[in-house]
């Protein structure tokens, strides 16, 4: 039995019928190929599936794509702006905050979150935004300091 | 583009990973594709009675459900072996689906193949299999004793092997007389390797083709070899495994599990393309786990705290099966590593590994360095007490000299080179080791929180592998790495590696060492790997190998290359080759550089020229297999400050403070990335994480709620600085740096926790240090 939900993805509308049970992050990725969105647990604690619903990072393997509708979903793959990175992606470059690049996608929306909520955070303030949000490769300290980078590029 | 080596390039992996183009193998899709789900057994032992499949195979868009019993009237070979044979090693077999017996929970007993991910995974709740529960046995040394239930009828008393290394009559005789003896009794906790994405495999199959098989690997020529071999009795070249984006590994994607071998039997039993990709759970509990040691260990001194003998004995937990490199993580990656920074006059090790009713053990990160390190650095703790020096004066006082490279060790190794003073004392300037002692001292006055530093000088031996050095240990197999280095004819070029990175930045760091050898724009060079059709063989990435056995390869090739359009150009320039050198893009005569021929004229005449010299082929390709003298000896001094509440025994990692030598740098930025990732890793190990299983073998750490990994805000940025001592036997002078942080930060953690507690009369403590840990041996030492 199928629901249809519309919604607004990466600025497209869609409107399509879902299995009431289907995680958001499948819906992204198997109905709209958008691969980007990585699946890492499965009990919402490692943060691979972030992405920005009406602007807040949410994790999408938490929620069903039902729960989606009439929202308005950021993924990576709408971050960029008419071709230009957005500022976390070229700081994240910029900084080595990446190196399996399996966290980054979630990592970079759930810090767009922090730095929409807090334009210059601090390295505290940062670490403590991005503790949903598990990276096994860089140790964090990479990704903290691409954060701060991002944040410091955006004041300037 | 000379000079491009050692500089920080940014790295050319990250724009398809920051814009999620990049793709990993469960992004992948092919038409027809059907999705496995693979039952698994809940039972950590238990005989397998009957399995019934009618339900599951009624369910909707269930296409197949297959059982062992259809895997062995196949006729394929159903099985992954062991890669590493040690003598009288017991090795059972290990079918990718159990029929008779189970051995631990999550071993695959029947697969359902679906239409979709979900329906797959609905049917696969529907296979009734009937289990008659056994008694379990999950600890390293309680599997050995008598009277244990027996996982294996070939291993009697659960043993898989017991081997020893060194000289025991002469360890003995150390103690004998020696003015310090100290000992401790340790476990070198389980850990589960979790890379964020977890293992996946996209099988298809065709009679034309073969099979194709896109997988979540640190080595696809290995995967192709023993699924040709031993898993699917297909030849070897009518396999193709490519390795997509692969998002870490930390050892678990080097082994040959059953499950990729059941995604790939399923596609060739169905005719349609197949996906297996591991929930969390699923992967947490058959990737191959880590560690999982029980070890007493003593050491002898004289009375000036010089290390006269050290002895160990160690139980390893190989778990249920034998992985692939599964016998050679305790034996010849630990015991020869015990001779640590040290000029240790004697040694003995004797190791037996055990079967237990878990997932099996093989190499995690480090593998089996980070235990060697963790035991001989609690060792020179103790040492330091009983001798009565400071922790970083013991060290020094038996530090192998920086003249004495060579250093033969009693256990086999012979040091190429090091300067281990010299890193110990960069790392106490940078943490102002004597300051932080007094801090230490205020702090206890004053009855404010516990102050503990925490010291490790570490060793590492990677770059595995010489053949000659494995083969006199007892190795099947040289571990060589190839590359061939192909120069197009309007002279860009393309290298294939037989290294395969997941994170570690080859597209890179391989580009830089054309870019330097050759003097050609970064640009301009195209790397390869991942793709058993494209590569000709390789041994693939871990052991901190790809850049000294990998990027050697490649700068031996480059050599190749250049001395054969050294070649061409002589014969334009009408002298002989041995009177020209290659710098600046160019070959020139020595002494008059206006004689000279551009890269890009004798690229193109390589292969278009019609008048080529007598003795040259056409073309610009060369291919090296480059088999390394030694292994290669990482060194480092790494430093900790904890912070312990007396109250809740929480502990606060102040200050991390490293110092490293892989000796050259091919690119400091990711040598960083590479430290500081290793340092997290092993820092979770020390504080949080631990694989913990019941006397069922129920794995009760299967998720993030239970299993608990180092997050963002419990971590410093780590304060990192490095040395420089060349590799003496390399063309590049690299070591590899890939696990150096975990092999010192576990040990580092701990000694900081237990100098810490010193006042309570606390010498020793198990990781994790759980707060709880720490407040029972505080409120004990109270009580002492």
């Amino acid at each position: 039995m199928a629901t249809r939900i519309d919604l607004e993805v990466n600025g497209e509308r869609h409107e399509r019928d879902v299995e009431p049970r289907q995680l958001l992050v499948h819906f992204l990725r198997e109905e709209l190929g958008l691969t980007g969105t990585n699946v890492g647990c499965e009990t919402s604690l490692c943060g691979a599936c972030t992405v920005l619903m009406d602007g807040q990072a949410v994790k999408s393997c938490t929620q069903l794509a039902v729960q989606a509708d009439g929202t308005s979903i950021t993924t990576i793959e709408g971050l960029q702006t008419n071709g230009e990175y957005h500022p976390l992606q070229q700081a994240f470059w910029d900084c080595h905050g990446l190196q399996c690049g399996y966290c980054t996608p979630g990592m970079i929306l759930a810090a767009a979150d922090l730095l929409e909520r807090n334009a210059s955070p601090t390295e505290r303030e940062v670490r403590d935004a991005l503790k949903g949000n598990l990276c096994r490769c860089t140790g964090y300290h990479n990704i903290v300091k691409s954060v701060l980078a991002a944040a410091a590029g955006g004041e300037s | 583009m000379s000079g491009v080596l050692g500089t920080s390039v940014k790295r050319r992996e990250d724009p398809e990973l920051i814009t999620g183009r990049g793709k990993y193998t469960d992004d992948l899709t092919l038409p027809g594709m059907l999705h496995a789900a693979i039952v698994r057994s809940p039972h950590g032992h238990a005989k397998i009675r009957s399995i019934d499949i009618a339900a599951a195979s009624a369910a909707p868009g269930v296409v197949a459900v297959y059982t062992g019993k259809d895997v062995i009237a196949s006729g394929v070979g159903g099985v992954v072996p062991t890669g590493w044979l040690l003598p009288n090693l017991k090795t059972p077999a290990h079918p990718i689906l159990a029929t008779e017996k189970v051995r631990h929970v999550g071993d695959g007993v029947a697969v359902v193949v679906g239409e979709g991910r979900y329906q797959a995974r609905d049917a696969a709740e529907l296979v009734e299999v009937d289990y008659e529960p056994l008694d379990a046995t999950v600890d390293a040394k309680g599997a050995t004793a008598e009277g244990q239930p027996q996982i294996h009828e070939e291993a009697p008393n659960n043993v898989a092997f017991d081997w020893d290394l060194g000289d025991k009559a002469a360890a003995d005789s150390a103690f004998e007389g020696a003015a310090h003896t100290v000992a401790v009794d340790l476990r070198n906790s389980r850990i589960i390797p979790f890379a964020i994405e977890p293992r996946a495999a996209l099988a298809s199959y065709d009679e034309a083709s073969g099979l194709t098989l896109r997988m979540t690997s640190q080595n696809p020529h290995l995967h192709r070899l023993l699924m040709s071999l031993a898993s699917l009795n297909l030849p070897e070249h009518r396999i193709r495994v490519i390795a997509p984006e692969v998002g870490g590994g930390f050892g678990s994607k080097i082994h040959h599990y059953p499950d990729e071998a059941i995604a790939s039997w399923c596609a060739m039993q169905c005719g349609r393309p197949v996906k297996w990709a591991a929930t969390r759970s699923e992967t947490n509990a058959t990737d191959a786990h880590g560690r999982d040691h029980v070890t007493h260990a003593e050491m002898a001194l004289d009375g000036d705290g010089k290390i006269l003998g050290l002895r160990v004995e160690t139980y390893a937990a190989m778990g249920a099966y034998l992985s692939t490199f599964a016998p050679c993580v305790p034996t010849y990656l630990h015991g020869t590593l015990l001779s640590g920074q040290y000029d240790m006059p004697a040694i003995h090790i004797r190791v037996i590994g055990s079967f237990t009713n878990t997932a099996p053990v093989d190499a995690v990160r480090g593998a089996g360095r980070p235990e060697a390190t963790y035991l001989v650095e609690r060792l020179m703790d103790l040492a330091a007490i009983e001798s009565g020096l400071d922790p970083t004066e013991v060290r020094r006082r038996n530090f192998v000299p920086a003249d004495a490279f060579p250093y033969q060790t009693q256990v086999a190794l012979a040091y190429d080179s090091g300067n281990y003073e010299v890193a110990l004392d960069k790392a106490l300037a940078n943490s102002g080791y004597a300051d932080l002692r007094s801090q230490q001292a205020e702090r206890l006055a004053s009855g404010g929180k516990l102050l503990g530093i925490g010291v490790c000088a570490y060793i590492e031996a990677c770059g595995i592998a010489p053949s000659a050095v494995v083969g006199s240990l007892g190795a099947q197999a040289g571990l060589y790495e190839s590359a061939k280095v192909r120069v197009h004819p309007t002279g860009t070029v393309t290298v294939f590696s037989g290294s395969s990175a997941h994170g570690q930045g080859h597209e890179t760091t391989f580009a830089q060492i054309v870019a330097d050898r050759l003097g050609v724009p970064m640009e301009n060079v195209a790397v390869v790997e991942g793709d058993t059709d494209e590569v000709q063989f390789g041994m693939g990435t871990y052991g901190s190998r790809s850049a000294a056995v990998g990027g050697s390869a490649i700068a031996k090739s480059l050599d190749k290359i250049i001395a054969k359009g050294a070649k061409l150009a002589a014969h334009v320039l009408e002298v002989a080759d041995t009177d020209l050198e290659f710098h600046d893009n160019q070959w020139s005569v020595k002494g008059s550089p206006d004689k000279s021929v551009a890269w890009g004229d004798v690229c193109l005449q390589a292969y278009l020229a019609h008048n080529m010299p007598a003795d040259v082929e056409p073309g610009l390709e060369e291919t090296t297999f480059y088999d390394p003298a030694n292994f290669t000896y990482p060194f480092g001094a790494h430093i900790a400050l904890v912070e312990i509440d007396r109250e809740t025994g929480e502990i606060e990692l102040l200050r991390y403070v490293a110092v490293d030598d892989c000796g050259e740098q091919i690119n400091p930025m990711i040598v960083e990335g590479q430290v500081h990732g290793g340092i997290a890793y092993g820092i979770g190990q020390a504080l949080w994480e631990e694989a913990v299983y019941d006397e069922h073998g129920q794995l009760l750490t299967s998720t993030l709620l239970d299993y608990a990994l180092p997050k963002a805000h419990n971590l410093p940025s780590f304060e990192l600085d490095h040395t420089i001592t060349p590799c003496p036997h390399n063309p590049l002078g690299v070591k590899g740096i890939g696990e150096a942080g975990t092999i010192a930060a576990p040990v580092t953690i701990v000694n900081a926790v237990v100098d810490a507690l010193r006042p309570f009369g606390v010498k020793h403590l198990d990781m994790p240090l759980t707060p709880e840990k720490i407040w029972r041996a505080m409120k004990n030492g109270e009580d002492v």
